[in-house]
């Protein structure tokens, strides 16, 4: 079963990297817009700051 | 001096009128074309882009006379949309750069109007010249004479639909210093259905079949870019003014 | 309706949607996704014309869905924020950008591989794949537009007009491609055989379809609360959120 699965009837070269670069590209999605997230979350909170020191 | 034409166009016509309206692109035009006319390198550099692109291809891939001419329509156009999309980043910049679109924009007459004649005026120095001079690319490419007529009627329609949409272009980045190489970015991607007919059409008419179709197709972009591209500069160059 | 459509442009109401939202879409779409793989990979017979090559559909075909249907929000989203001034059109539409350009390379990689073993070349100027490469051009160009401007607001208007005019284009485009091809080929394998498809190779391609687009919801609920950060940085409600 087993090698059989991997060797998917011959087109296991062509199957396995469409999943892998499928999988590395949702994976880049994740990390990517994580990290958007916390630098937006960086800038703003710098923005603050500085507002709270033109304040003082 | 285009502070006083442009007073002129404020003065001489009536909000709102249509006839107004129409007088006051027809002075645009004037203005556009006697500018372009008394600086004669804008209307010769895009002509020898076009010639030299042309030069190019054969240069590059060295065949045979007889191979040449089934590349030649992709060449030809190819080598028309490029060198039309070269001259249009200018088409609101120095007009935007020194004020003139904002008090033309302030004469009462809407934008869409300034962009309607901005546009024909640059299509009929550079869309219309390249249909002129297309006879000499197209010998030198060893297109048959006989095709000559359908080959300038297609890129009449397609160098016209390229204006409009290079309007587009040209409004979305006229407040960016570096706006040229992203005008080709923008353009290109939505020129790609004008190079598929236009090409075809004049494939059709070397080969002697009917071009109607691609013919036919083209007009239709051509139709529907005019009646939406203006609104929709218009629409762009609103963003990048206020 | 209305007033839920109103509470739909306050920044600090989608932000906490977004919020709320992301760990349940994250989850079902990998339960979707989960479920998919193993249907499409292990439960689904081999095609008897593809062999197991058919098992790529599986991966493409949610890729090219997801990216015109993307491209598609991402327009309507900067339609609305042009057209009303809504913000959180353009935060929504500035979100997607990215997420769509990823499906349609997803599309464009997989196609090209399945073509290898199918029409024995990596690039056979199949219709549907020259419109999807066409549809990355228009991603990059709106992505370019937008980041070329220093102020973002201008940046915004005008990424979602030039989003609307593709999106006029985009089946103009798409015809066009398919009848230039109607022209230089003859007839190409079709990959899709939809309503002859039996139901153990449907049903993955239906979860993988739904997987994906669940993905993409979650991928923009991260995106869109840091776009709904960056555009509100000023606002005092965004010191709670912060946390500072």
């Amino acid at each position: 079963m087993s090698a059989q699965f991997w060797s998917m009837g011959g087109y296991a070269g062509y199957v396995w990297p469409c999943y892998a670069f499928a999988s590395g590209v949702l994976g880049w999605n994740l990390w990517a817009a994580r990290r958007h997230y916390l630098e937006a979350r960086r800038r703003a909170r710098r923005a603050l700051d500085m507002m709270e020191a033109d304040r003082a | 001096m285009t502070v006083t034409t442009s007073q002129g166009i404020a003065a001489g016509s009536s909000p709102g009128d249509a006839v107004g309206a129409i007088g006051a692109a027809a002075a645009i035009m004037r203005r556009e074309l006697s500018l372009s006319f008394r600086r004669p390198e804008h209307l010769v550099q895009p002509l020898v882009f076009f010639l030299i692109i042309t030069t190019l291809f054969p240069l590059g891939l060295s065949l045979q006379l007889s191979q040449l001419r089934d590349m030649a329509p992709g060449v030809l156009w190819g080598a028309a949309l490029l060198s039309s999309l070269l001259s249009l980043d200018a088409l609101f910049k120095s007009d935007a750069d020194d004020g003139t679109l904002e008090q033309l924009a302030l004469s009462g007459q809407g934008l869409t109007v300034i962009v309607i004649a901005k546009t024909v005026a640059h299509w009929l120095v550079t869309g219309a010249a390249l249909v002129l001079a297309s006879p000499l690319v197209a010998t030198a490419l060893d297109i048959p004479a006989s095709a000559f007529a359908l080959m300038m009627s297609s890129l009449v329609l397609g160098t016209l639909t390229l204006s409009w949409l290079g309007a587009i272009g040209a409004a979305l980045t006229v407040g960016l210093k570096r706006g040229n190489v992203l005008i080709s970015l923008i353009v290109l991607p939505l020129a790609m259905p004008l190079l598929i007919f236009g090409a075809s059409a004049t494939e059709r008419a070397i080969s002697g079949t009917s071009a109607a179709g691609p013919l036919y197709l083209l007009a239709a972009l051509c139709v529907l870019a005019t009646t939406l591209a203006p609104f929709a500069a218009s629409a762009a160059l609103k963003i990048s003014l206020d | 309706m209305w007033t839920w459509f109103y509470r739909l442009a306050s920044p600090p109401y989608v932000y906490g949607l977004a919020a709320a939202l992301l760990p349940w879409l994250l989850g079902s779409a990998a339960l979707a996704i989960g479920a998919g793989l193993v249907g499409g990979l292990v439960v689904a017979p081999p095609d008897y014309q593809q062999g197991d090559a058919f098992r790529i559909i599986y991966v493409h075909v949610p890729g090219a869905f997801l990216s015109l249907m993307v491209y598609c929000i991402m327009a309507a989203a900067g339609a609305i924020g042009l057209i009303w001034r809504i913000k959180m059109g353009h935060a929504v539409a500035a979100a997607s950008a990215p997420v769509g350009t990823s499906f349609t390379l997803i599309a464009l990689v997989t196609g090209s591989l399945w073509g290898k073993p199918m029409w024995g070349t990596y690039w056979a100027w199949d219709p549907r794949l020259t419109s999807e490469l066409i549809l990355l051009f228009l991603y990059v160009g709106i992505m370019s537009l937008r980041s070329a401007f220093e102020d973002s607001q201008r940046g915004d208007r005008a990424a979602a007009l030039l989003g609307i005019v593709g999106v006029i284009n985009v089946p103009i485009i798409h015809f066009s491609v398919q009848w230039w091809n109607s022209l230089h080929q003859g007839p190409t394998i079709a990959k899709i055989g939809a309503p002859s498809m039996p139901g153990s190779m449907l049903w993955p391609l239906l979860s993988m379809l739904l997987g994906f687009a669940l993905f993409f919801g979650a991928v923009l609920c991260m995106r869109l609360k840091g776009e709904i950060l960056i555009r509100e940085r000023q606002s005092t409600w965004v010191r709670e959120a912060v946390g500072s």
